[in-house]
């Protein structure tokens, strides 16, 4: 077994302290996160984290464990990329003169799928959305023409076989989890998603 | 929708009352039942100290040396109790100082609530006068903390607090309250005790199957074998634990934190796992073709190289916390739970069973053990004392009835391994994080946790002075606790390794040590040194029999070995003997 990229999707209360307290997990253990994004869930008052780094599969397992033991998470899901569904942002800052001057830009730019979100005398700023190589390989063609500034967001991804975060939730506000309820299946079966 | 209204209703009947925020922290204490509060005051905390001079009544506090010294009096306080420890310490220094604390609770699953003091919240980031961030600090070694910058939360941020420590695997706990929201007067609603937080389940759900499991297992092993930890005592098991063992007649062996959980003297009890514990548990971990892990984590001191670990066995691994399971040692069968609740499951369902030649084995490997080390450490043959022999004859004047705190070092292998026990939580020490200055401080709060127990401190030379100024807390608070020194003049246990694995290359492990008799004079403690045999008994006998603390230091060989010794990167099998 080989590192490889894994997706790491944390449900936790929006709490201060919280990102520190997920982030010493992984720099506790040396490993370096990829890509950290922490926004608003579906779910009202629940935050998501989505982390990418680059692991052992048997790593990824039990630091996925670790983060869900914190008194404050609600769940830690782990998943390969054939798992998910995922994408980042990427913004494009250029020099208007140039878009206008050079029509070879703008194809480049047709052929991206780039879309100008502002447009001003001096620059224009055109967004992409797609995977690390897709956003990375516009970077390469604009700058022989003068890309000014670049940014990137860290991924956000949807866990294919995920059913969504409102259901699980009822779970978790019971204050004692009924007979029935399947909480803990065995670790080792990661197939049904919403099993520990 | 219908609770929240109903909710609303109740509180508005309630009489509210104005109160401070540092009244709001007291009152959530006494509602707890908390009796003792180690701490140290300053001027962060100081609103608190001013409330607490009010409550004299309800709650003792024991003003400590050192906050450090705080937080391990908590630590045994918590554990020879089996209640939530709790230590206040003041903003910036004061916080800094508990966190070697709070690391050791946390490593060894200690219940505690720790309050630091603030600074006030419009300070917070300006690097005002003791300001340090704690939060942060504490992360790591907390297994939840948070800062209160508001008295209205503190009744619930309290209640949190406790039940977070208490509840699933235990561990420490830390409230950094600003000095603004101490002094704050709110409406007080009264005191509700905390039973559930969403995001946290303490206990795993049983699931019967996975019982059912380990129940085949076992009962088809025919050498099985029982490696038990502090899970057992954390979980007050320890009934059922001797139920389970004794019905399928397991032989069992423990690690350091799960020592006392057994007597000593049970006829299934085989002794030590690890490092320095006794020979048969170890060679015959690699050797049973079923091992039952309860409540223990498989640390590397127990383990020894895991890749040589116990790989011929099938391995069932009882605990509450989910993610010890497959962390070091992967299960076949992983029981999730308090077992509490999962050892009666189990027990239903194993084979009442002697497995007499299997048991026997671990008997024939202790025969050769009593030959080639135990017997002569106990009953050495030439003029040097031994730590063993002091232990041994300890055991002779206690009976296994007192409460045994160590250090770290030498002398705390040799007292898990000698010393005996007929009581659970008897035990207490630093197993995990292996902090030297442990023992003084955690024997005064192992005292006030159960005041009427004795309660004998055993200390190594080294462990003595890094915490030596709680002798003072001893004296202020006539604290009966025997302070046991076993000297050797250095730094023993890393002199062992040097000489064992470095040439004996000494390297600054030569610690001299002050005249501990008159140490503890100037404190008003009684105390004795000896360096002869003859006088050694009666000088333990004294030494139990003095009303009040008392300070016994024995002088034992300087470079005496602790064995048998799993050396760093071998397999449990390739234990040494010398």
């Amino acid at each position: 077994m080989n590192k490889q990229e894994f997706t790491i999707t944390v449900y936790t209360e929006n709490h201060i302290g919280l990102l520190v307290r997920i982030a010493t997990m992984f720099s506790r253990r040396k490993i370096n996160i990829e890509s950290l994004n922490t926004s608003p869930s579906e779910a009202e008052g629940i935050h998501r984290f989505t982390i990418v780094i680059n692991e052992f599969e048997e790593v990824v397992r039990k630091l996925a464990r670790q983060i869900e033991k914190q008194v404050e998470v609600l769940k830690a899901y782990y998943n390969t990329n054939d798992e998910i569904v995922w994408q980042e942002l990427a913004l494009y800052k250029v020099s208007t003169d140039e878009i206008a001057e050079k029509a070879k830009v703008e194809r480049l730019l047709r052929e991206h799928g780039a879309r100008a979100v502002v447009i001003r005398k001096d620059y224009t700023i055109f967004e992409t959305s797609g995977h690390r190589e897709e956003t990375d390989k516009l970077v390469e063609v604009l700058a022989p023409f003068g890309l000014i500034e670049f940014v990137r967001s860290a991924r956000v991804a949807i866990i294919k076989a995920s059913r969504g975060f409102h259901e699980k939730l009822k779970e978790f506000e019971e204050a004692q989890p009924g007979e029935e309820q399947v909480e803990n299946e065995f670790l080792n079966k990661q197939e049904g998603i919403f099993t520990m | 929708m219908d609770t929240l209204e109903a909710k609303k209703e109740t509180t508005a009947t309630i009489q509210t009352q104005t109160i401070s925020g540092s009244q709001a922290v007291l009152e959530a204490f006494v509602a707890e039942g908390v009796d003792t509060i180690f701490g140290y005051p300053g001027g962060a905390i100081m609103p608190i100290y001013d409330a607490l001079y009010d409550y004299h009544d309800k709650l003792k506090h024991i003003l400590v040396r050192h906050e450090q010294g705080g937080i391990h009096a908590g630590q045994g306080y918590a554990r020879s109790s089996g209640r939530v420890g709790v230590v206040f310490g003041t903003s910036g220094p004061g916080a800094t100082n508990l966190v070697t604390g709070l690391a050791d609770a946390m490593i060894d699953s200690t219940p505690l609530v720790c309050i630091t003091g603030q600074v006030f919240a419009h300070l917070l980031g300006t690097d005002a006068f003791q300001e340090i961030d704690v939060i942060n600090i504490t992360t790591p070694v907390t297994k939840w903390n948070y800062q209160v910058t508001d008295a209205t939360e503190i009744p619930a941020v309290l209640a949190k607090a406790f039940y977070i420590a208490k509840t699933g695997r235990p561990g420490p706990v830390l409230i950094d309250i600003t000095k603004n929201a101490q002094l704050q007067q709110f409406e007080y609603e009264g005191y509700t005790p905390c039973t559930h937080i969403r995001s946290y389940r303490p206990k795993p759900i049983v699931r019967k199957e996975f019982i059912a499991e380990a129940a085949e297992l076992i009962n088809k092993a025919e050498k099985p074998f029982v490696i038990f930890g502090q899970g057992v005592i954390l979980g007050k098991a320890e009934k059922e634990f001797k139920a389970f063992i004794e019905k399928a007649g397991l032989p069992a062996a423990w690690t350091v934190m799960g020592l006392s959980a057994l007597d000593s003297d049970h006829p299934l009890n085989v002794g030590m796992l690890g490092m320095h514990g006794n020979y048969g548990p170890n060679v015959l971990t690699n050797e049973c073709d079923v091992l039952i892990a309860i409540g223990m984590r498989f640390d590397d001191r127990v383990t020894g190289r895991l890749d040589k670990y116990a790989k011929q066995a099938k391995v069932i691994h009882l605990d509450i916390d989910p993610s010890e399971i497959d962390k070091n040692v992967k299960a076949t069968v992983g029981v999730w739970g308090d077992c509490k609740e999962t050892l009666p499951l189990l027990t239903k369902l194993v084979e009442e069973k002697k497995h007499t030649a299997w048991v026997n084995k671990f008997n024939e490997y202790m025969a050769e053990e009593i030959k080639e080390v135990i017997q002569e450490e106990l009953n050495p043959t030439n003029d040097i004392l031994t730590m063993g022999e002091v232990i041994r004859n300890l055991n002779e004047l206690t009976g296994g009835n007192s409460i045994i705190v160590t250090d770290v070092g030498q002398h705390q292998m040799v007292a898990c391994r000698y010393a005996k026990f007929n009581k659970s939580k008897s035990n207490i020490t630093s197993g995990g994080l292996g902090t030297m200055g442990f023992g003084l401080p955690a024997a005064i709060g192992a005292k006030f946790g159960a005041p009427d127990r004795q309660v004998i401190t055993i200390i190594g030379d080294g462990g003595f002075q890094m915490t030596l100024q709680e002798l003072g807390t001893i004296m202020q608070n006539e604290v009966d606790v025997k302070i046991l020194i076993l000297n050797n003049q250095f730094l023993g246990m890393v002199r062992q390794w040097q000489q064992l694995f470095m040439d004996k290359r000494y390297s600054f492990v030569d610690i001299a040590s002050p005249d501990y008799v008159t140490l503890a004079k100037a404190y008003g403690i009684a105390g004795q040194s000896v360096n002869q045999r003859e006088i050694l008994r009666d000088a333990l006998s004294t030494m139990l029999n003095h009303k009040g603390a008392y300070l016994l230091e024995v002088m034992v060989g300087k470079e005496n070995n602790v064995f048998p010794m799993v050396p760093q990167g071998c397999s449990v099998s390739e234990i040494r003997l010398k």
